[in-house]
């Protein structure tokens, strides 16, 4: 058949194209390491499901194992994960293992191609120190574990990852890990995105189901109108304005800088705000339509009074959308947080990335990095939990 | 044929033209393009000398936006801001649009495990959070890019294709299965020419909507990169965000922060008017 081969020559082609841009980007050799990771990561879907179960768990038991030993010795640390990664193979359903066996290649493939991109930007760790010699530079690189090429930094990055469980030692910051440097910022930033994200569902939430029950309405323009605001003005923009109004000329919250918990309540306003507006828009159009359901007629008709047709009705239908968003809003905020914790002067993770990839100290940059994107996966699979429990219809793509 | 195929479109173009919000955001657009490309050279503006005794002067008659700290006409900086902001804008979504749609036509159409293996790795790259791979993307750029912010946007488009890819690939998916694909089949026609002839102009409403509403994100991502300090160019982020720095409670030079920031949001908000408006035009299914 014309079309199998037609097929094929397109995936080769694809695969060419998608192979040479990342050689025009990162170079030859680390494109193949690339591509073979995609490849690897892409052909999970394809593994039967014994196969999975397998990989699956082998992967688990070497990321328990890797954060076991932040705390355990290398034996207690072993089998502590072959015993859980062991229940979880014989437990967990197929379609679970498989995630596993997606997103923990999927995190290693991001420190590889994270390390790829800090090695193919100009200068080094060590660039701005004044290096007396090309010998006193080796000793520096052997001391911190920075290789000259990137591949080989990853290498000794995972390695260390994988049998200490520990991030490396911060290289700009001497004497000190990436683990201790980033603690302190860790609970702060978090605080400041669910802050966030509590502000940004709750506002989004009422503002669209208040819409969605009475489109048309008078509520219905000015909170869509206030949506289209949240969502076209730039965080910073939205950022300055407040803290010029509640600060400056009200005087009731600090302006910016760190000194306690009280510091979060403009940025987390400011941070929350645009994913306001989206929770708003999806609300109301999930309201919109939940409320022309038969089951909603059969409940008014039932005699129920409109309060609780809304509450015990209306709102698991108008959540579902809301819901399929909080995975990338949660992303968005986490990330978001950048711009944020720069323009008030909050000494979170974001401020760590932002200086650590400026400074090129590559071991901060990959320790916040993986923190970020291992959050976001784990908030992404409860996101999923929370989807199949809401509407059982949904059947979980795998 | 042709006017077969005009009538959804000519349907679209009246459904939009009673759409006022949006006409309103597309004369908003064409006043802030031109007055960006032309006002400089009309009015005579010079954005570069500086005026040491004009420094901070509010907005006056020969200078309509006021001057900055080292006296320059801000009005000229704010218009050549906008250039900056509005090239980075179309250019990166024309870049995200051209990959996107190569990328999830390929996936749609052909389907199967060639579909599940490209949709696994837009899975991956959406996992990544992107404002990193643009500030690692910003950094191999930072030192060679100054003056020619080109590639580093071009760069920022191939970080916004892979919702148009899932859109585009959503798209496929349905209409390959649909009679006229399967016609056209029958006549001998290739896959190119089923692709580009027979689907893909019947997925363009989408592929129209989701582009116009790439535009201001990708504006908003260039302005957080100019706050951070990464920006390689004058743009209206980076303007918005020097009028930032200078906020205190002591003395307000509140031109430097209004002007950029009400030019920036009125743009954005023009954008997102059209984006709406298209979607409701083109997309009569998920109207509200």
């Amino acid at each position: 058949m014309s079309g199998r081969w037609a097929r094929g020559a397109w995936a080769v082609g694809a695969g060419l194209a998608l192979l040479a841009g990342l050689a025009w980007l990162v170079g030859p050799s680390s494109a193949l390491l690339l591509a073979a990771g995609l490849a690897a990561i892409g052909g999970v879907s394809w593994l039967p499901g014994r196969a999975v179960r397998v990989v699956g768990a082998a992967l688990l038991a070497g990321t328990l194992f890797a954060c076991g030993r932040g705390g355990l010795d290398a034996g207690p640390a072993a089998a502590l994960a072959l015993g859980v990664a062991a229940l979880a193979a014989r437990l967990l359903p197929v379609a679970a293992l498989r995630r596993l066996a997606f997103a923990i290649p999927s995190l290693v493939l991001l420190v590889f191609v994270t390390t790829l991109l800090m090695y193919e930007a100009p200068g080094n760790p060590f660039a701005q120190e004044r290096v007396a010699s090309p010998q006193v530079e080796e000793a520096l690189r052997a001391q911190y574990g920075v290789p000259r090429s990137g591949t080989a930094f990853f290498a000794v990055y995972m390695k260390r990852l994988l049998l200490d469980g520990s991030l490396g030692p911060a290289i700009k910051v001497q004497g000190r890990g990436v683990v201790d440097l980033l603690a302190p910022a860790v609970p702060i930033s978090m605080a400041l995105g669910l802050l966030a994200l509590i502000i940004a569902v709750a506002l989004g939430l009422l503002l669209g189901i208040r819409a969605g029950l009475r489109p048309q309405s008078a509520a219905d323009y000015g909170s869509m109108g206030l949506a289209m605001l949240g969502i076209s003005l730039p965080n910073f923009v939205i950022g300055a304005a407040l803290m010029i109004v509640f600060a400056l000329q009200l005087g009731w919250l600090p302006v910016a800088g760190w000194g306690g918990y009280a510091h979060l309540w403009l940025p987390a306003v400011t941070l929350a705000l645009p994913y306001a507006a989206y929770i708003a828009r999806l609300a109301r159009s999930g309201t919109i339509e939940v409320m022309q359901q038969d089951f909603i007629r059969t409940a008014r008709a039932k005699g129920l009074p409109e309060r609780s047709v809304v509450l015990k009705h209306a709102l698991k239908g108008a959540l579902l959308p809301v819901v399929s968003f909080l995975g990338p809003a949660a992303a968005g905020i986490l990330t978001g947080s950048f711009v944020v914790e720069t323009l008030f002067g909050i000494p979170g993770m974001g401020q760590w990335f932002v200086k650590g990839a400026l400074n090129r100290d590559y071991s901060v940059v990959l320790g916040t990095a993986l923190f970020y994107a291992t959050l976001i996966t784990v908030f992404n699979l409860l996101v999923d939990l929370a989807y199949g429990w809401l509407d059982p219809r949904a059947v979980s793509e795998p | 044929m042709t006017r077969a195929a005009a009538g959804p479109w000519s349907d679209a173009w009246r459904r939009l033209r009673r759409n006022r919000l949006a006409l309103a955001g597309v004369v908003v657009l064409i006043a802030i393009a031109l007055a960006c490309i032309a006002g400089p050279p009309l009015l005579g503006l010079d954005a570069e000398t500086t005026h040491p005794q004009l420094r901070h002067e509010p907005p006056s008659l020969a200078h309509w936006f006021g001057t900055d700290a080292l006296g320059r006409d801000f009005l000229a900086r704010v218009l050549l801001g906008g250039r900056t902001s509005l090239l980075v804008g179309f250019a990166a979504t024309l870049a995200s649009v051209i990959v996107g749609v190569a990328y999830g036509a390929v996936a749609g159409y052909y389907g199967g495990r060639l579909d599940e293996l490209l949709m696994r790795v837009v899975d991956f790259l959406y996992g990544i959070p992107y404002m990193f791979l643009v500030i690692l993307i910003m950094l191999m750029f930072a030192e060679t890019a100054r003056g020619d912010p080109l590639p580093v946007f071009l760069a920022l488009g191939l970080v916004q294709w892979l919702t148009m890819a899932r859109i585009v690939r959503g798209e496929f998916l349905v209409l390959r299965n649909r009679e006229f694909v399967l016609a056209a089949r029958l006549i001998g026609a290739g896959d190119a020419r089923i692709i580009f002839r027979h689907i893909l102009p019947n997925a363009l409403g989408p592929i129209v909507v989701y582009a116009t509403l790439t535009v201001p994100a990708v504006i908003i991502l260039e302005s957080f990169l100019s706050f951070l300090g990464l920006g390689v160019a004058l743009s209206w982020g980076q303007l918005v965000s020097e009028g930032v720095s200078v906020v205190n409670p002591i003395r307000s030079y509140w031109w430097l922060l209004v002007w950029p920031s009400v030019l920036l949001a009125s743009t954005l908000l023009a954008l997102n008017f059209v984006g709406d408006g298209l979607r409701d035009a083109l997309d009569p299914r998920a109207q509200r």
